[in-house]
């Protein structure tokens, strides 16, 4: 491998990476990583009561370390990973802005930590309040009446759109309806999420382009026809122009348009899903809203609705009394309980914190300077890299292989080479309609410096897959493993720790 | 703004190369009439310190005393090497771990949260996580009808499980779904002879709390016995999951699947979320089962590692068809969950069970001194059911301490049922305090 590849703002991981076993190997029995209090009550043994054969002692295998033991497990563990705090992290659709350090702050306050969902509600006022302000900012974010911040995560959202919407036809038409509308580039969780409801899914393509046609909906949109659901802008990136008109064709037979929020993150303070036409949507507060994606969550996913569908809205609802709060659970025509208590109100402090951070003019800013970014990564590697759509993109872009082809590097050997160079690959073979998709949206919070040293690291890969194409199948080279062997995973799964384990690898 | 990097010539310099004028210009394929023509109306933003000033004057609202309160999310000791381990960047600000070579971290730390799980259920298999316990019961009751090969459609429910938790599986479970609820005795378990009655052939799965909404340990064999016996699959429901410390497996009491919450461990409680769904079962179902789950494999060198597998039940492979649409998990709650059981290990896992349980006893026996006995006869662990006094929350807060939950918000036949929940955050002045409250 030649360094000369390798651009010197290219340094990959070189940070401390040191084997570490699994917690079930490092194990000695007697010893203990935690302080426990003495009982202080008199000795009682729970076999006075309970059946024998409900008691179990010990558990068997469960690991025995210190403190110190533990702490560098995972000290070590984390080193082996790269998050947005490690560097850049172009992940499309994932919005991976920086997490600010106030939020986490924010959300240990031992008020909010420590509260229950369950005590009366003037002793909640303090976490009530947040709930409320947050409603009401992400409320006018999506130009809609009310938004329940009651979903996990953004595919629990989808689904409690779904059901409103469901909920809806019941009344007013007698009938749920049959079919979900979905254009071809969606998420996935978009036709799994109508699935569950018993809604039959049809595909609709998008154009040239990269958008919907009027026209293709309109042939598509029947009375059967629950709802359209669209991501705007799309997972290409483009905002979908004829979004009017095609909420108004939906409209016209009685549908009604799911907006996926996933890439708000282009439009805060710019425009708003509620002055489209769109009837229902949710936001991902882990995109938009910078709570931390965890290594794959909690995320929370509110849903923003118009007038029409708020009687449907989980129990309960947070409202406003004079200068009380409380959840509103009489809510008759709700579609019920999504998951227990009030929603992920850790992540609500963390996201109502970063919107009074930024206020009105800075979340415009942020939208703004994110399309100005994933622009500017476009502008510096476009004649070397191919577009997938050659019409104007917001804060993301989709490039592909097709120039690469003749060399047989790939999308994947692409992404494993810009680990070396010391980034989080972009998101690859998505959206499904692009051939080798790499998916890249930088977001605001990465400098104009990064945004270069970026684009020369795909320039450099470009140049490497011409001249040694072998050197980059072969890479990632510098983190602790390189590629892995996911067919061996799926046909032989061992997805847990057994004695021996680990012994015949 | 301290998060937006870009000065004013660095704008300038940037759009020139882009081609465009203006940042207006970046936005106009959004049609003029779309475009917001007025700042948002939303709160002024704030400085860092007004910032941490208004969010703590909030926080100060709230009472900071452990609650002697759980029903679905229980107040527990987080050590705070656990909170300091959950903020190392690299763990907390990555992202799913699609490109498992910079995320081993991630991945080997859900392998063995879904050890802990299997360990703890005594069950074969375990995902990477659900949202909560109630969203991973209804998961679960999907995951019956799926195995049933869609033939069987009824749901049969014990009263006794926590009623969110069945508020949930009603609501997952729309068109062409039955779900039947079965009363509970004087015991506060289940009625064994109703679930017998209630359980047919059209039967897929059998819910039952393990221990149940009033803390009670359930016949969670003899609910299998039943389940098996008409080939539904039977389904335990677990909101504390300390009490797999004490009580015994729910594996080897006959359960095809495990599901609950494992917020106790490392979680604080956050105002009921987020919360850490758990999802455990046997191995031939391993095809059926919902979520994300990684496996250990081997890199081009021969090196061990671990991936995210069997991706082909989910949705970004699957859409309509996948096992389920779930797709972000709560990822750092198993990753705190897993450094807390790895802290506690097998001798602290016990050691803490057994504490929550002799402090609870305490606090049953004092109360029954003093006149509040329990609602019902059943074993428990570290939640119990008492007869109150109608004012017996109020009374709890002017003594200082917080919690208890009036069952009548539930059950109206049990208007005098006061919840409880003692837990080692709970010593023994507290605890005569609270009996002193309610004597």
């Amino acid at each position: 491998m030649s360094d000369r590849f390798f651009p010197k703002t290219s340094p990959g991981t070189r940070g401390l990476q040191l084997h570490e076993p699994l917690i079930f190997e490092r194990s000695e029995q007697g010893r203990m990583g935690v302080s426990l209090p003495e009982a202080g009550v008199p000795e009682a043994d729970p076999a006075s009561e309970i059946p024998a054969e409900l008691l179990r002692g010990e558990i068997d295998h469960f690991p025995s370390v210190t403190e110190v033991q533990a702490v560098r497990h995972f000290v070590r563990l984390s080193q082996m990973n790269y998050g947005v705090d490690s560097g850049f992290f172009p992940l499309g659709s994932c919005t991976m802005k920086f997490n600010p350090k106030v939020n986490e702050w924010a959300a240990r306050l031992p008020g909010f930590s420590g509260a229950h969902p369950y005590l009366p509600e003037e002793q909640s006022q303090g976490a009530l309040e947040l709930m409320y302000r947050l409603e009401r900012s992400l409320s006018e974010i999506a130009g809609m009446a009310a938004t329940t911040l009651e979903p996990a995560a953004g595919a629990q959202g989808e689904l409690t759109g779904l059901m409103m919407i469901r909920a809806w036809h019941i009344d007013n038409h007698g009938t749920p309806r049959k079919k979900v509308l979905i254009p071809d580039s969606a998420h996935g969780t978009n036709p799994a999420s109508a699935a569950l409801l018993g809604y039959e899914t049809v595909q609709l393509p998008s154009n040239a382009d990269g958008v919907l046609e009027p026209e293709t909906v309109a042939a598509a949109m029947d009375e059967d026809v629950a709802c359209l659901m669209m991501t705007n802008p799309n997972t290409l990136g483009i905002f979908e122009t004829h979004i009017e008109e095609i909420c108004r064709i939906v409209h016209a037979k009685g549908g009604l348009v799911y907006g996926d929020g996933a890439n708000m993150n282009a439009l805060l303070g710019i425009a708003r899903p509620g002055d489209m036409g769109i009837d229902v949507m949710h936001y991902n507060l882990h995109k938009t809203f910078s709570t931390p994606h965890g290594g794959g969550g909690p995320g929370a996913g509110p849903v923003a609705m118009v007038e029409k569908l708020v009687p449907y809205l989980p129990r309960p609802f947070v409202v406003k009394d004079g200068d009380r709060f409380r959840l509103d659970f009489d809510r008759p025509k709700s579609v019920g309980k999504l998951r227990t208590f009030w929603g992920n109100f850790g992540m609500h402090v963390r996201a109502y914190a970063y919107i009074r951070e930024y206020g009105p003019q800075g979340l415009r800013d942020v939208s703004q300077l994110a399309v100005l970014n994933a622009q500017y990564i476009r502008a510096l590697i476009e004649d070397e890299w191919d577009v997938a759509y050659e019409n104007r993109s917001l804060h993301e872009v989709v490039y592909t292989d097709k120039n690469l082809k003749e060399t047989g590097v790939t999308t994947m050997d692409v992404a494993k080479a810009l680990i070396d160079h010391g980034y989080h690959p972009p998101t690859v073979y998505f959206p499904l309609i692009v051939a080798g998709a790499l998916m890249v949206e930088p977001t605001e919070t990465e400098t104009k410096e990064t945004l270069e040293n970026f684009a020369d690291a795909l320039k450099a890969i470009a140049a490497q897959a011409r001249e040694e194409p072998a050197a980059l199948k072969a890479m990632p080279k510098k983190p602790i493993v390189e590629r892995l062997d996911e067919t061996r995973a799926a046909r032989k799964p061992v997805l847990r720790w057994t004695p021996g384990f680990g012994t015949e690898a | 703004m301290r998060y937006l990097p870009h000065t004013e010539s660095d704008i300038q310099q940037m759009l020139a190369k882009i081609g465009v004028k203006s940042l207006d210009e970046l936005f106009t394929t959004i049609p003029a009439h779309l475009q917001l023509d007025r700042p948002l109306a939303i709160e002024p933003a704030l400085d860092e310190r007004a910032l941490m000033d208004h969010l703590e004057s909030l926080a100060n609202k709230q009472p900071k005393d452990a609650p002697f309160l759980g029903a679905g999310a229980y107040p527990h000791h987080v050590p705070p090497s656990v909170d300091q381990l959950l903020l190392r960047g690299e763990l907390y600000t990555a992202y799913t771990p699609y490109q498992p070579e910079i995320a081993q971290g991630t991945l080997q730390i859900t392998f063995e949260f879904q050890t802990f799980v299997t360990l703890l259920t005594g069950l074969e298999v375990a995902n990477a996580s659900m949202y909560d316990g109630a969203s991973a019961a209804a998961e679960a009751a999907l995951m019956a009808v799926r195995v049933s090969g869609g033939k069987r459609s009824r749901i049969v429910v014990s009263k006794a499980l926590h009623p969110e938790y069945r508020d949930v599986i009603r609501t997952y479970h729309t068109e062409g779904f039955e779900v039947v609820e079965v009363p509970f005795g004087a015991d506060g378990r289940t009625d064994m002879k109703a679930l017998e009655a209630a359980v047919d052939d059209n039967t897929a799965g059998v819910l039952v709390g393990y221990p149940n909404f009033f803390g009670v340990v359930d016949d969670l064999a003899g609910a299998a016995k039943i389940a098996a016996a008409k080939g539904a699959l039977a389904i335990s429901c677990t909101t504390e999951a300390l009490s797999f410390g004490l009580l015994q497996a729910p594996g080897a009491l006959g359960v095809d699947i495990a599901v609950g919450e494992m917020q106790s461990f490392g979680n604080g409680l956050n105002f009921g979320g987020p919360g850490l769904g758990f999802f455990a079962t046997r191995e031939k179902f391993l095809r059926q089962f919902p979520g994300r789950v990684a496996g250990a494999t081997v890199d081009r060198t021969g090196k061990r590692g671990f991936v995210l597998t069997l991706s082909t039940r989910e949705q970004h492979i699957r859409r309509e068809k996948a096992t389920s649409n779930i797709c972000t998990n709560h990822g750092l709650n198993a990753t705190a969950a897993t450094i807390h059981l790895s802290m506690l290990g097998r001798h602290g896992l016990r050691a803490l069970a057994l504490l929550n349980w002799r402090r609870a006893k305490y606090a049953r026996d004092r109360l029954a001194a003093a006149g509040r006995k329990a609602v019902f006869s059943g074993p428990v662990f570290n939640e119990f059911a008492i007869h109150a006094p109608a004012d017996a929350v109020e009374r709890i807060a002017r003594a200082g301490l917080s919690g208890g939950l009036p069952l009548k918000r539930y059950y109206p036949d049990l208007s005098d049922g006061l919840l409880l929940c003692v837990t080692e955050l709970h010593d023994k002045s507290r605890i005569d305090a609270l009996v002193a409250a309610l004597a």
